[in-house]
């Protein structure tokens, strides 16, 4: 398959001042392909009220039985964790099974431009359309508990942010990786579904780290997990973390499903025949 | 009546027909139910690890709390997921119009036209849960049937809340992620209600009802509960589905068919 040989050539000849403006061009369309359902979106928003459940029932813990945290570091570190959740969503195994299935992924590989970059655009521009919900329930959350109310410093926020950042990329990219086994299977999201399920108990989601049994959480430190959500979450409430190891993580286990990725695609363009084609 | 058994029958068997073609999901589905009771288990394991427990729930008494949960999942992924996340389909595509010409009421037509099997496993690992709690326990096998009719109840309640939110897409379309916000709800039913702080306790049980789903069930098997909360349960149910059927024809008015 030579199309995304082609197409990769013609991107590295465009200057850079030519990425910059594609860049800008996919945010602001899919931004406004995004507003367009802010309703739904607000909804989305409100389905991940997972670790606000949590938050309840943990600081109610912490007062009153011997934890490693304290309760308004546990109410904190949910909410932490609530930011961390909104940010890095990702549904991309569920588009790319139905563009490969009702092959509608045809006309994407003529474009010079990987399909990949529609979606993970398409993602990155979602996070700005539901910023303001997201910004509205932390605060009505911190009217209501306003004991629980932090501040992170600068280094924290922006250490936070990065994290973030990162623990979406991963995220992204391990799922698109599993999105690619559409080519061979119909039913690639179990899969995802599967991982999530993993990725639900052991990402710090239910409960930070600390509380877990120390074996559980050595052998936790060497997934993928608990960067997603734990990693982030902590920087950004301050917890001490040691971020070089946390780095480090993300970008091994970003590597290992960078490598993947790029095999099962090209094998799998090779298996892709288009529906109906 | 005799006419809607009948009908019932036959639904369900095409629809187990139709899902058996595809053993594998089934297979797919025994592996995550399990997956997500091993978590489950897990997470419950966390508070109980440091001697911490819930205000006066042992245990094996959180895990009847545990397996109504996922008895209450198993319900809905069999029963309530594959018809009434559909009826947003037959709205946005027009097929509505076929179901409200057949000669059967078209709230029973959506709520029971298919079942699917994968939310066997679930129901399976709850009874199972529920029993070997029980054991734990010392329950006589006559004090299971005690919590019979409050879990009757709660699975209409739920039935009856996501019906009413599955009927709202008559008017916005896209609403597959309302029945999402209220699955994310439920999942506080995982513990009793007793592990909530105050503001969380009036919330699930006067907001969202999720006390009348799990914690209800359990207390009445355990024989802790008051018999006023029953009644409540009882009420509730009853209310929710007149409610969901008032509901139903109030929206239908305002139904136009697709394209015109």
């Amino acid at each position: 398959m030579t199309v995304p040989a082609v197409g990769s050539r013609r991107l590295r000849r465009r200057s850079l001042l030519g990425l910059l403006k594609l860049i800008r061009v996919m945010l602001s369309v899919y931004y406004a392909y995004m507003v367009e359902y802010r309703a739904e979106l607000l909804f989305w928003v409100l389905s991940g009220t997972f670790p606000l459940i949590f938050m309840g029932i943990w600081s109610q813990a912490a007062a009153g039985g011997q934890f490693a945290l304290d309760s308004v570091t546990f109410v904190r570190y949910f909410l932490a964790v609530f930011l961390v959740r909104q940010f890095t969503v990702v549904w991309v195994v569920w588009e790319f099974e139905r563009e490969v299935v009702e092959g509608k992924l045809s006309p994407y590989l003529l474009q010079p431009i990987d399909p990949v970059w529609r979606h993970f655009f398409s993602h990155v521009a979602e996070r700005f359309a539901r910023l303001p919900f997201i910004l509205m329930l932390v605060g009505l959350f911190l009217w209501l508990y306003p004991e629980a109310a932090w501040v992170p410093s600068l280094g924290q926020g922006l250490m936070g942010l990065g994290a973030i950042a990162l623990a979406f990329c991963l995220r992204f990219l391990m799922q698109y990786t599993f999105a690619l086994l559409a080519f061979w299977t119909e039913r690639a999201s179990a899969v995802e579904q599967f991982w999530y399920l993993i990725y639900t108990f052991l990402s710090g989601m239910i409960a930070p780290l600390e509380v877990f049994p120390e074996a559980v959480q050595r052998v936790v430190l060497w997934t993928p997990f608990p960067y997603l959500i734990y990693f982030p979450a902590h920087l950004l409430i301050g917890q001490p973390t040691d971020v070089g190891q946390g780095l480090l993580a993300m970008v091994g286990w970003g590597l290992i499903f960078l490598a993947v990725n790029r095999w099962l695609w090209r094998r799998g363009l090779r298996q892709y025949s288009g529906m109906g084609a | 009546m005799g006419r809607y058994w009948s009908v019932l029958r036959l639904f369900w068997s095409t629809a187990i027909a139709a899902e058996l073609e595809y053993r594998l999901n089934f297979a797919i589905a025994a592996l995550s139910s399990l997956g997500s009771l091993v978590g489950s288990l897990f997470g419950l394991f966390l508070f109980y690890r440091t001697g911490y427990r819930f205000q006066g729930w042992t245990w094996a008494e959180a895990l009847v709390v545990l397996g109504v949960f996922t008895l209450l999942q198993g319900y809905a992924a069999t029963f309530l997921a594959p018809n009434l996340n559909k009826i947003v389909t037959q709205v946005q595509e027009g097929t509505l119009d076929f179901v409200l010409l057949k000669p059967i009421s078209s709230q029973f037509w959506l709520s029971a036209r298919t079942l699917s099997p994968w939310g066997l496993p679930d129901l399976l690992f709850g009874v199972i849960m529920i029993v070997y709690a029980g054991n734990q326990l010392g329950l006589h096998p006559l004090v299971y049937f005690r919590a019979l009719p409050p879990l009757a109840f709660g699975f209409l309640s739920l039935y009856s809340l996501w019906f009413i939110l599955g009927a709202t897409s008559i008017w916005f379309v896209k609403i597959y992620n309302v029945t999402e916000v209220l699955r994310g709800l439920l999942e506080a039913g995982r513990f009793p209600m007793a592990a909530y702080p105050a503001a969380y306790r009036v919330f699930f049980t006067f907001v969202i009802p999720v006390a009348f789903l799990t914690t209800i069930p359990a207390e009445a098997l355990l024989g802790q509960g008051h018999w006023g909360w029953g009644v409540a349960a009882a009420g509730l149910s009853l209310v929710l589905l007149q409610g969901s059927r008032l509901f139903w024809r109030f929206a239908l008015r305002f139904y136009t068919s697709a394209s015109s």
